[in-house]
């Protein structure tokens, strides 16, 4: 099918908007020293920090899996009055400055927190500044898109699958399981993909909730803002290993969402 | 073996009041315009909607009953359904989805797996059970269906316009096969359909549901020859008319006169197929004793046939040849006489 040429007083500016968006992302890739790629990949911090933030971002998907499938569950089912309250609630995350998460978290489980100081004098258990604050401040930013995506994917599956099954003996929780989970599954991986993606890039509430410790906090973003102070050339490349990785996740969930766009 | 039910569902402006009883390897239809109630009486058979009121129970066991509290889950009901567009799970094979019902009602996975296998083989689907139901064409899907449903053996079938959904050929073959295993099977089975066809075809008994209550029950023969209500009527192809016979005459509650063969008395039914009228462009001399200036008010092609829609004191559906239609000169408005033989006229009472 032919298109109508673009009018003037939109190419402009959406000219000027693509180049605004890959010019940065360009200049990342221009000013890589390829040559030392090598060796700064393998100095010894990096490795650190990049295996520190797969694990973490993996971590906190998990547990936004196994926590925000079911939620997304209520929200898209159950007939409960508040729904909407909750479904406001639970994504305020997703607008809330990260900086603000981690101060939010620091105190509720800070060792003076709410539930930190409790856990602290009964367990002698304390959260911030370790791996697993890590993990609490990423899934606490993150676990909001899972949610969102696979309540979409729970609301446009046809229910009268879950009837047929009901039909066939199957409870709701079996029901749940072996028909409404394997339907909305495509949701459930484009929700993973973007959550672990988030985590992966999460720095505010990382660092305030968590700190910036080698080896036990500091994730590839907090190591590249520490880089670019003392060693730029070392910033460059951490910030290139992030871009790998975004690209690779915008390619995975191509196929769903701008696949469609890209072939029609 | 046999269900009993006596069904109230208020939704929305629809009260669905309906009662039924099924004997044990008895095919009840239940047939009615979309939106009569059909679909909501089949979800509270299932136990998918719990009634507002009344009692259903199967073999002798309560299902729903509103007044004791008894609301029986679908999932615990000893029945098998098939809907209207299959709804086979798109994740499971073929033989998977027939198992499906087995396996949660306790069967070991051999033993699901087994039975599914016989079964996809009694509805015909040989070398599919590894199919998704995404690569079966829409007969086969529905064929599947029926044997996830049948699969347990169970108390009642139950099924949501099953043919409504394939096309014309398919449909013949489906409803052929269909007939087939209704037969076969022991338990009490009920058709909802829209289609007077299915339900002439399929089942022993019918009942004419219109605005969630039932007008008309009987033998399929029964309510094809005796229409009780505009609906059913227009469905056999019959125009049905309301009066007041004396003797060889009836008078049109819509005015009117028509003269039948058959002695009545008292307020009846008049009926006409659209195949016994015949149209003429002025009065005709004849034996008729029916002739009635009317309108054509519309015209619907009908395989070889015409079917006119006739206006004025006696509105009547009208079948003429494509080819009378054609010479007569025949459009929307134009004015015709509609002649009926009174001995072509049947009378009922109301």
């Amino acid at each position: 099918m032919r298109r109508a040429r673009t009018p003037a007083p939109l190419l402009v500016p959406a000219a000027l908007a693509v180049v605004f968006l890959v010019l940065p992302l360009a200049g990342l890739l221009i000013r890589t020293p390829w040559s030392q790629l090598g060796t700064l990949l393998t100095a010894p911090g990096v490795g650190q920090a990049l295996r520190l933030s797969l694990v973490s971002a993996t971590l906190a998907t998990a547990v936004s899996v196994v926590l925000g499938v079911p939620l997304a569950w209520v929200l898209a089912r159950s007939r409960a009055r508040g729904r909407a309250v909750l479904r406001a609630l639970v994504t305020v995350p997703l607008v809330l400055p990260p900086v603000v998460g981690g101060v939010a978290l620091f105190l509720v489980l800070g060792r003076q927190g709410i539930v930190g100081s409790w856990l602290a004098e009964t367990t002698g258990i304390t959260i911030p500044f370790t791996t697993t604050a890590v993990v609490i401040a990423e899934t606490f930013v993150a676990m909001p898109f899972l949610v969102i995506s696979v309540e979409g994917a729970l609301r446009a599956a046809d229910v009268r699958y879950e009837d047929a099954a009901a039909t066939l003996g199957a409870d709701r929780w079996t029901t749940f399981r072996r028909v409404t989970l394997p339907l909305v599954a495509p949701g459930v991986a484009a929700g993973s993909v973007l959550c672990w993606a988030r985590a992966l890039g999460e720095f505010g509430a990382t660092i305030t909730f968590a700190g910036n410790f080698p080896g036990t906090t500091q994730t590839m973003p907090l190591a590249v803002y520490l880089a670019l102070q003392r060693d730029p050339q070392a910033a460059i490349v951490l910030s290139l290993v992030l871009l790998v990785v975004s690209v690779a996740t915008l390619l995975l969930l191509r196929d769903r969402w701008l696949g469609r766009g890209a072939a029609a | 073996m046999s269900l009993a039910a006596q069904v109230l569902v208020r939704r929305g402006p629809v009260t669905v009041d309906v009662a039924l009883e099924v004997a044990d390897g008895e095919v009840l239809a239940v047939l009615g315009p979309n939106g009569a109630g059909k679909s909501t009486l089949l979800r509270v058979l299932a136990g998918l909607l719990p009634p507002d009121g009344g009692r259903v129970a199967v073999d002798g066991t309560t299902w729903d009953d509103v007044a004791a509290r008894v609301h029986l889950p679908a999932h615990r009901r000893p029945l098998g359904m098939v809907f209207q567009d299959h709804l086979l799970f798109p994740h499971l094979s073929v033989l998977e989805n027939v198992a499906f019902g087995p396996r949660t009602r306790g069967a070991s996975r051999a033993a699901a797996r087994t039975a599914a296998a016989a079964w996809i083989g009694r509805v015909g689907l040989d070398g599919l059970g590894g199919r998704r139901p995404g690569q079966l064409s829409g007969g086969q899907a529905q064929r599947a269906a029926l044997a996830r449903a049948l699969v347990g053996d169970p108390a009642l079938l139950l099924l949501d316009e099953p043919l409504s959904a394939l096309d014309a050929r398919t449909r013949l073959a489906v409803r052929a096969e269909l007939r087939r295993h209704l037969t076969d099977y022991a338990g009490s089975a009920v058709l909802v359909t829209h289609d007077p066809v299915d339900a002439m075809a399929l089942a022993d008994r019918v009942v004419v549901v219109e605005d969630g209550r039932v007008v008309q029950a009987g033998t399929p023969s029964d309510v094809a020859r005796h229409p009780r209500t505009d609906y059913v009527a227009r469905l056999v192809g019959l125009s049905l008319l309301p009066g007041t016979a004396d003797g060889l005459t009836v008078r049109l509650d819509g005015g009117g006169v028509v003269a039948v063969a058959v002695p009545a008395d008292g307020p009846v039914l008049v009926a006409v197929r659209p195949e016994s009228v015949a149209l003429y462009l002025s009065r005709p001399e004849g034996s008729p004793r029916n002739a009635w200036p009317l309108t054509v008010a519309g015209a619907t092609p009908h395989g070889a046939t015409v079917r006119c829609e006739l206006d004025g004191q006696v509105p009547l559906l009208a079948d003429v040849t494509a080819t009378a239609f054609a010479e007569l000169g025949l459009a929307p408005g134009s004015p015709v006489w509609a002649v009926v033989k009174a001995s072509e006229v049947a009378v009922y009472a109301r």
